[in-house]
């Protein structure tokens, strides 16, 4: 039965899957590798600053360092739960910026 | 001015050691004095590769440690006057080979020869940074398989930043990749990376394809560098690619499927 099958279904080609898979881990891999030291911090501090008019936790902020064409591309993301204000700061969904 | 040439991968099993002597015996053969280090301390193969297992009376660490000189430690090969083999110690201490010791020797090495060809230990700890650390070149030895490739990518990461060239801010270790194992026909049927994904993946230069060939084992078992070969399709290859090495254009061998004739399969050898 086996060698029936797989006589008359021959498996996907494998290799495509395989590149497929190493150009996704590679590019993470790259990225986090190629990022500078100053992103943990600023990421922190970024966090404290923001806390002070939202509630907001450690999840709630992504710093990532990009790349767009020749330029680097700073890019910071982060989270605001809508009710959770704490002084009348902005009230958005998600603040984001690029730099 | 002599050129520090690293033979490195990150994932042990992909063939740096047969590269390592395959490349050296070839740069000897093209003329040039040639001499290659095993920095695998503790795991000495090199010199079983190169047929001197039995000539070895002192290594890199006795060198270091001026236990012994340069040419007390330096093997000549039996078969090239412009090959020098230098083997690795059996120690177990796995910092023996000390940055500023490595230096002295590589310095050493420089007024005597043309090429040193710096054999990687697997890994990325301590012996594969030191081997790595005085490169000019580097050969990423690749097979087209999705741990060594990203091990690769991962190698060539930590040259960019942790070579000496890095470190002191001067031109980049020029970085070549050579694909070895590969299987034209596994490739044609899909079930092996091409040779063309792994440079688009990796995007370095491609050096050379080294076909999966039955030479490759014959060439280790008699300690034979497989350019010594002339029959063998992977003695080849390596010929061809040292002569990319030195700046010739060569066409790409091995990298189709061999269509063979009934009697060569029947008679002929791989």
């Amino acid at each position: 039965m086996g060698f029936f099958r797989s006589l008359f279904q021959p498996r996907p080609p494998s290799a495509s899957i395989a590149k497929e898979r190493l150009k996704i881990v590679l590019a993470h891999e790259r990225a986090s590798s190629r990022a500078p030291d100053f992103l943990p911090n600023l990421q922190k501090e970024l966090l404290a600053v923001v806390g002070r008019y939202v509630e907001i936790s450690d999840d709630m902020i992504r710093v990532t360092l990009g790349n767009s064409g020749d330029t680097s591309l700073l890019e910071i993301n982060i989270e605001i739960e809508g009710g959770k204000l704490k002084k009348g700061g902005g009230s958005g969904p998600a603040l984001s910026a690029a730099v | 001015m002599a050129k520090v040439i690293v033979i490195t991968s990150g994932k042990g099993g992909v063939g740096k050691t047969t590269t390592s002597a395959a490349f050296a015996a070839g740069l000897a053969l093209r003329g040039h004095k040639t001499v290659v280090i095993d920095f695998d301390v503790g795991l000495r193969n090199l010199d079983l590769v190169m047929g001197c297992e039995r000539r070895v009376v002192f290594d890199f660490i006795n060198v270091i440690n001026g236990d012994a000189n340069l040419n007390q430690a330096l093997i000549k090969d039996k078969r090239h006057d412009n090959l020098f083999i230098f083997p690795t110690s059996q120690t177990r201490d796995k910092n023996a080979l000390k940055r500023e010791g490595v230096e002295r020797v590589m310095e050493e090495l420089k007024q005597q020869f043309e090429y040193i060809i710096c054999d990687s230990p697997a890994g990325i700890e301590h012996g594969a940074i030191t081997a790595l650390y005085f490169a000019d070149s580097a050969v990423i030895v690749t097979n087209p398989e999705v741990s060594s490739v990203r091990d690769s990518d991962r190698i060539i990461g930590i040259l960019a930043s942790k070579s000496r060239r890095a470190e002191r801010n001067e031109p980049a270790v020029d970085v070549h990749l050579l694909l070895t194992r590969y299987d034209p026909g596994r490739v044609a049927r899909g079930e092996m990376l091409a040779v063309e994904d792994v440079k688009e993946i990796l995007s370095i230069p491609l050096l050379g394809v080294i076909p999966e060939s039955e030479s490759v084992l014959r060439a280790s078992n008699t300690g034979t560098p497989v350019v010594f070969d002339e029959e063998s399709p992977a003695g080849r290859a390596y010929v061809d690619a040292v002569a990319r090495f030195l700046g010739e254009q060569r066409e790409m061998r091995f990298v189709k499927p061999e269509r063979r004739s009934f009697f060569r399969a029947l008679f002929g050898r791989a």
